[in-house]
């Protein structure tokens, strides 16, 4: 793969201060600060989807929020064609706004309950002047028939709808700008899987047909397996390892992957672990461990880890930070 | 069938509960047993009746709300049972784990405090031997320095270690049965993996019986011997856990399992269920799941199918559960 990469991140990093009590605020302390993003870097390939995994808090979320500038990053270069995402402004910054659009997990919270479904496709056409005003009851139709809803829905507000449906009217708004870029938060984390197997569909056909990249952020593996043609896994703001999808699950190669999804119920009754795969709590994002984030939980620690962060390192088609592939003589773990 | 007898036995349970739109019929002649130390996962989609089934065997509804039919446990009729037998049940002999454990934990007193309390009430341990039971609770669960742990708060706990401090508490009454009602859907997979596996060990250890409730098929796997699939308000189906993931009975489990990723190729299409959830105020004639069903056929639009025994240990309320194919090879982890 040596295309020149969609969108390109480079060391990436974002804190936001730690809520702080009364007491140590007159005491004087220093705020401390949570680090949701340290140094991430990422590319990502025209056509493909990205999963993006990693337990709750692990930077997922405000990795997605800064690419499409919902918040600022501190530190670090986002490169999407030739823009320079984190200085855009004004009118450039509207139009890449529309070519990269986000989609939340809880549609419901960003639809306006009180508009119709008509009414908030037409407002987001007429924003972006996408459309003549003529065309735009045409364009409406033909996002609904789109994302599988009938013509009918245009006259609806958001809480008629199941969860399932919500989702498509999300995904039809998100359409209506003609992005090239989807970056999808959990898009059916909450969806029943019967339902959740009809919003998947609408995505791979949608992609098909328009040639849309994805960025699918997801906790579920299986799901993100059969989604995505690379994965990004991430752990308290690092991303630990980026792979394409088979040889990730197939050869896991970081040992915070391979805890992962060890860790991942199987759907097969006759494998069944007796011990679980890792012990050991997240440790608070207050307090991330010096060298390697994954040390305090990782059974392949040494001496190097807790004094050096390990940096991204080629190996065999995947970027591995950990410090026994860039050691001389390390021993890879099974 | 030669089981021993049931430690709880549910037949025709009703839950019916009055709503400004009309009276909900939430759970729906549910019938099924729980040996001694067995663990049984109830499965269905959001709104198909688990957990307030649950809360009906707890005894938690009280009026408007209406529960009938039977709850035997230990031999003993639990909803004709006297509000003190039943009190005495509950707490006692049968424990609740929740979803969310910041819910059940108080937040003003310490985990050990709260550890205690059911330690006196139900085991009428005081002072330094309740004490070190708690400790050796929290233990049990996989709190490390737990005697210092005792004073913490439930707010000093992690996610993780509030839902182990939860089912230290629920323990602590030594229940012959524990309700789990989603107790991992909100940890981490690591931490789930953790609970769970814990879970299977205290089982192992206490010869105690573990209702499971989930959405997660993967979670069934993993840790029950046998599963109960609900959909609106029904059992759906009943079968030894392997079974059901060779071979659904119902067309409704087999529609669950079909639509999961991972049975055909990657990037291919899923195989949803069309539709959506049933309304349970305009539930269709017959079997509830016909409207979204590509079994259905005129048989299955009469009176409503009853769940009823299709080989030993199973029993299904689909009409063609004969004809159903099986899933093997179809789908994998
Ligand atoms: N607006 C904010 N203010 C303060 N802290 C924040 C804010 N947003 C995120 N964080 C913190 O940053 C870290 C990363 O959060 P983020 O939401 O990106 O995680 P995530 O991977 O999306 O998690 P989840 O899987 O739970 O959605 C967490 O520790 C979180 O508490
Ligand atoms: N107190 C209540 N009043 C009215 N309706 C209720 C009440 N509690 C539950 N219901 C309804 O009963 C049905 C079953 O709810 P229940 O909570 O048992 O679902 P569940 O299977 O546990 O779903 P989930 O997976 O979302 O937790 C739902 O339609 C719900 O809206
Ligand atoms: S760098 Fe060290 S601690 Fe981190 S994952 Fe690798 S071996 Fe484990
Ligand atoms: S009874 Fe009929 S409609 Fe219901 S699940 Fe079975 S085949 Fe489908
Ligand atoms: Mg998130
Ligand atoms: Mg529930």
């Amino acid at each position: 793969m040596t295309a020149r990469p969609l969108m390109d991140v480079r060391g990436l990093s974002k804190a936001f201060p730690a809520p702080q009590g009364l007491l140590a605020r007159l005491r004087g302390e220093p705020r401390r600060a949570v680090q949701a993003l340290s140094d991430v870097h990422l590319s990502v390939q025209r056509g493909e989807t990205l999963g993006i995994v990693g337990e709750s808090g692990c930077g997922k979320s405000t990795l997605a929020r800064c690419l499409v500038r919902l918040q600022d990053a501190d530190q670090g270069e986002v490169r999407y064609e030739d823009l320079d995402v984190l200085r855009l402004r004004g009118l450039d910054l509207r139009r890449y706004n529309r070519r990269v659009q986000m989609i939340f997990q809880d549609p419901y919270s960003s639809l306006n309950p009180r508009m119709t479904v008509g009414q908030m496709l037409r407002e987001a056409l007429s924003v972006h002047r996408l459309r003549p005003r003529a065309e735009q009851d045409a364009r409406i139709q033909e996002l609904l028939t789109l994302v599988g809803l009938p013509p009918a829905a245009a006259g609806r507000a958001p809480h008629e709808f199941s969860g399932g449906q919500r989702q498509r009217v999300g995904i039809a708004r998100a359409l209506a700008l003609e992005p090239d870029c989807l970056i999808a938060d959990e898009l059916v984390s909450a969806l029943d899987v019967s339902v959740q197997a009809q919003v998947v569909n609408l995505l791979l056909e949608l992609q098909e047909r328009l040639g849309l990249t994805v960025l699918f952020v997801a906790h579920d593996l299986r799901l993100v397996r059969h989604l995505s043609h690379r994965v990004a896994v991430m752990y308290l703001g690092r991303v630990v390892e980026v792979a394409p999808t088979e040889d990730l699950f197939r050869a896991p190669k970081h040992p915070y992957t391979q805890a992962l999804l060890a860790a991942a119920p199987t759907l097969d009754p006759a494998r069944r672990a007796d011990a679980p795969a890792i012990t050991g709590e997240l440790p608070s994002p207050l307090n991330v461990p010096s060298g390697c984030a994954f040390r305090t939980r990782c059974p392949h620690a040494f001496a190097r880890c807790a004094a050096e962060r390990p940096l991204p390192t080629d190996v065999a088609g995947a970027q591995v930070a950990c410090h026994l592939y860039s050691a001389p003589d390390g021993a890879v773990p099974g | 069938m030669s089981a021993p007898p049931a430690l709880l036995q549910v037949r025709d349970l009703n839950v019916r509960m009055p709503t400004p739109a009309g009276t909900l019929h939430v759970v729906r002649g549910v019938t099924f047993g729980v040996q001694p130390g067995e663990m049984l996962g109830l499965v269905g989609e959001s709104g198909s009746g688990k957990s307030v089934t649950l809360r009906a065997l707890m005894g938690l509804y009280r009026r408007p709300v209406t529960v009938s039919g039977t709850v035997e446990f230990a031999g003993q009729d639990l909803l004709r049972a006297s509000e003190a037998q039943w009190q005495a049940t509950r707490g006692a002999q049968i424990g609740m784990i929740f979803q969310e454990p910041m819910s059940a934990l108080n937040p003003v007193l310490t985990v050990g405090t709260q550890i205690m309390e059911n330690l006196r009430t139900h085991r009428g341990l005081r002072g330094r031997a309740a004490a070190e039971r708690a400790a050796e609770l929290l233990d049990l669960t996989g709190i490390p320095s737990p005697r210092a742990r005792l004073n913490d708060y439930p707010h000093q706990f992690s996610g993780g270690m509030r839902q182990r401090a939860m089912i230290a508490i629920a323990l602590a009454s030594e229940p012959r049965l524990l309700l789990a009602d989603e107790p991992t859907t909100a940890l981490d997979v690591t931490i789930q993996d953790q609970i769970l596996r814990l879970l299977l060990r205290l089982r192992e250890e206490l010869n105690m019986s573990v209702i499971l409730v989930t959405h997660d098929l993967g979670v069934i796997a993993q840790t029950c011997d046998r599963v109960a699939v609900m959909y609106g308000g029904r059992l759906m189906e009943t079968a030894p856990v392997g079974a059901l993931f060779r071979e659904p009975r119902h067309a409704y489990s087999l529609g669950l399992l079909r639509s999961l990723p991972g049975s055909g190729a990657r990037r291919a299409p899923l195989q949803p269920i069309p539709g959506g959830p049933p309304n349970l105020l305009a539930l269709p004639p017959g079997c509830a799941f016909s409207p979204r069903c590509a079994y259905a056929s005129g048989a299955c639009l009469g009176a409503e199918p009853p769940l009823v025994p299709v080989a030993p240990d199973r029993a299904s309320a689909c009409v063609h559960a004969a004809a159903l194919p099986s899933l093997t090879g179809e789908v994998s982890a």
